[in-house]
Parts: structure tokens; C-alpha cells; sequence
């Protein structure tokens, strides 16, 4: 099975990188560019084929390590 | 008394800390590696500034789960000294010693200068030889230091008194709420800051003002332990 993690920053959290690259992008012309966010992005393989186990065991392992969720949120998608 | 000076792989200012006990206070220091499993012979643990971890997935992420940092929560519950520099803040906050959190600073930028603190707290045991309100030269060198807690938590830390410095006046370089640079849990024995004191303990390095932190901590200890003070 397959796992895809999203880590980004919590909404009331300034996100400088973001603000760098929205200004970036302005400057190169492109005006339609609103807030700009930046993630993280974490492809993970699990051995296991018990979706219900993975979906409980990822949120732990977003909880204790791949989020700080002091600053950030997490979600995830399974493929089997 | 006996100071432990934490080595995690990618640790870069233990040894100044090392240094730093030996030349401002004379006293026992040990480096202690990442893989230890006990730290019960120490009264104070230094978390040193660096990139521990290759500071891979966010600073202080990994280092927070080595073996010895089991050990660092056993003293803090015990009320021993922590004192977490730099990365070593982040490692404390990280593992749940301290609240917040510290991010990207707000103009990306790395900063590194000396930078003035003001001394807001100098009830607690790592800042006692300080005055109260006290502005002092203490050098930065961070990318990430920008402290972040949500506004709860940003008023229980007012409340409880557990600021204990800040960026004096309009100095703040990373965008940290509150201009704070420097906090401790609630009991007051576990402290993290982002400036480094023991860059600071000789005129030679620019300043040496970061010295009493060290005579503090030791003050603090003598008294706790009935012991006689020497000048």
C-alpha cells in the first residue's frame, strides 16, 4: 500500500517562503497570483494491506513525527 | 556541580558550551553522546546549538526521538537545570519541554550578529545575576528562530512570567511573537533560547555578557544545595 503525506503550515502561521515565491512570481508578470503556500509532500510504502490499520497508524505517525502540529497540518491519501 | 553537555550527530556548539563551564565557572563538564542512558550523575544539561540530524524533516525533529532525550525529560521532571541553545530550543520544544515552536525567520534570511536581549525575567535560576529589565549583547546565528505559539499559550507564557528575553526594542531579526528569545517551561528549570551565551563569555569574542548565565546556574545551584558561595 501505498501512502501520500501533505505537511503545510496552519493557515495562522506566516509562511515567509510562500510570501517569497508569491513575490517572485509577481515579479516575472504573473499578477494572478494570490497567497502562495509551501508543503511538504512525503510518498511512504507500507507493508501492510489492512487499510483501517494504515489510516490509524499514519495519524500517529503525522501526530508524533512528520507534523509539528504546533505550525502545521497534515493529510494523507492511500492507494492500494 | 556537574554539567552534561548533549552531542547529537550534527551538534556544532558543544564545545564552546564545553568551554564555555570550564572558562566562566570552573566546574565539572562531560560531553555526553545521544546514545546515553543516563544522565542521573548530572545537576545541569546543556542542549548545544548545530544542525543535529542534518536538521532533516525540521530542526530538532529526529534529535527529539535519540535515546538520551528520554533521560533529559526523567531530570526536567526531576527539576534538574536544562538549558537548550539554538537547535538545542528547538530539540526542547520538539519534545514537548517547552511550548511553541520555532520556524523559517520571517526575511528567510540566516541571521547572524550580535543581537541585544532584554533580561525580562531575572527571577529564574539561569538568569539570577542579571537585573530585571537589563539589556544585554548576546550573539545570534540562526535561519529558524522565529518563535511561534498560538495567542492561549502566548498569554499563559506572559502570565506565568515564562519569558525570560527578548529582542530589545525594534531588534527583533526573525519575527518571533512577542519579540521573545528566550523562555522556560513553568517550573522555571528548563530554559531555551535562540542567542548563544556561551558565544558570549570573554571581551575577546565581542562579549561577555552571556558569563552569568553560567554563574547564575551555579549560584542557583549552591543555594538549592546549602553549599557556600565563592565570589
Amino acid at each position: 500500500m501505498k501512502a501520500t503525506v501533505y505537511v503545510t503550515i496552519k493557515e495562522n502561521v506566516l509562511d515567509p517562503q510562500g510570501v517569497a515565491v508569491q513575490g517572485g512570481l509577481h515579479s516575472l508578470g504573473f499578477n494572478e497570483v494570490g497567497k502562495v503556500r509551501i508543503g511538504k509532500y512525503l510518498e511512504l510504502e507500507l507493508d501492510t494491506t489492512d487499510r483501517a490499520e494504515a489510516e490509524a497508524r499514519l495519524k500517529v505517525m503525522c501526530e508524533k513525527l512528520l507534523a509539528n502540529t504546533v505550525v502545521e497540518d497534515y493529510r494523507f491519501e492511500l492507494e492500494d | 556541580m556537574k554539567f552534561a553537555v548533549l552531542v547529537f550527530p550534527g551538534s556544532n556548539c558543544d564545545i564552546d558550551c564545553y568551554k564555555a563551564v570550564e572558562q566562566t565557572i570552573g566546574q565539572e563538564v562531560d560531553y555526553v553522546w545521544h546514545t546515553a542512558t543516563d544522565l542521573s550523575a548530572y545537576d545541569c544539561i546543556l542542549v548545544p546549538g548545530g544542525f543535529s540530524y542534518g536538521d532533516y524533516l525540521r530542526c530538532g525533529a529526529i534529535a527529539r526521538f535519540a535515546n538520551v532525550m528520554n533521560e533529559v525529560k526523567k531530570a526536567a521532571d526531576a527539576g534538574k537545570y536544562i538549558l537548550g541553545i539554538c537547535n538545542g530550543f528547538q530539540i526542547l520544544t520538539e519534545a514537548n519541554l517547552l511550548p511553541g515552536a520555532l520556524i523559517r525567520n520571517n526575511g528567510l534570511k540566516f541571521r547572524c550578529h550580535q543581537s541585544p536581549l532584554e533580561v525580562v525575567n531575572n527571577q529564574n535560576p539561569f538568569t539570577r545575576d542579571y537585573e530585571q529589565g537589563e539589556v544585554i549583547s548576546i550573539p545570534i546565528a540562526h535561519g529558524e528562530g522565529n518563535y511561534f505559539c498560538d495567542e492561549a499559550t502566548l498569554a499563559e507564557l506572559q502570565a506565568n512570567n515564562q519569558i525570560i528575553f527578548r529582542y530589545a526594542g525594534d531588534s527583533n531579526p526573525n519575527g518571533s511573537v512577542d519579540n521573545i528569545a528566550g523562555i522556560s517551561n513553568k517550573v522555571g528549570n528548563v530554559v531555551g533560547m535562540m542567542p548563544h551565551p556561551e558565544r558570549a563569555v570573554s571581551e575577546i569574542l565581542g562579549s561577555a555578557d552571556g558569563k552569568r548565565m553560567f554563574t547564575s546556574i551555579l549560584n542557583a545551584w549552591r543555594e538549592q544545595h546549602g553549599t557556600a558561595i565563592n565570589g
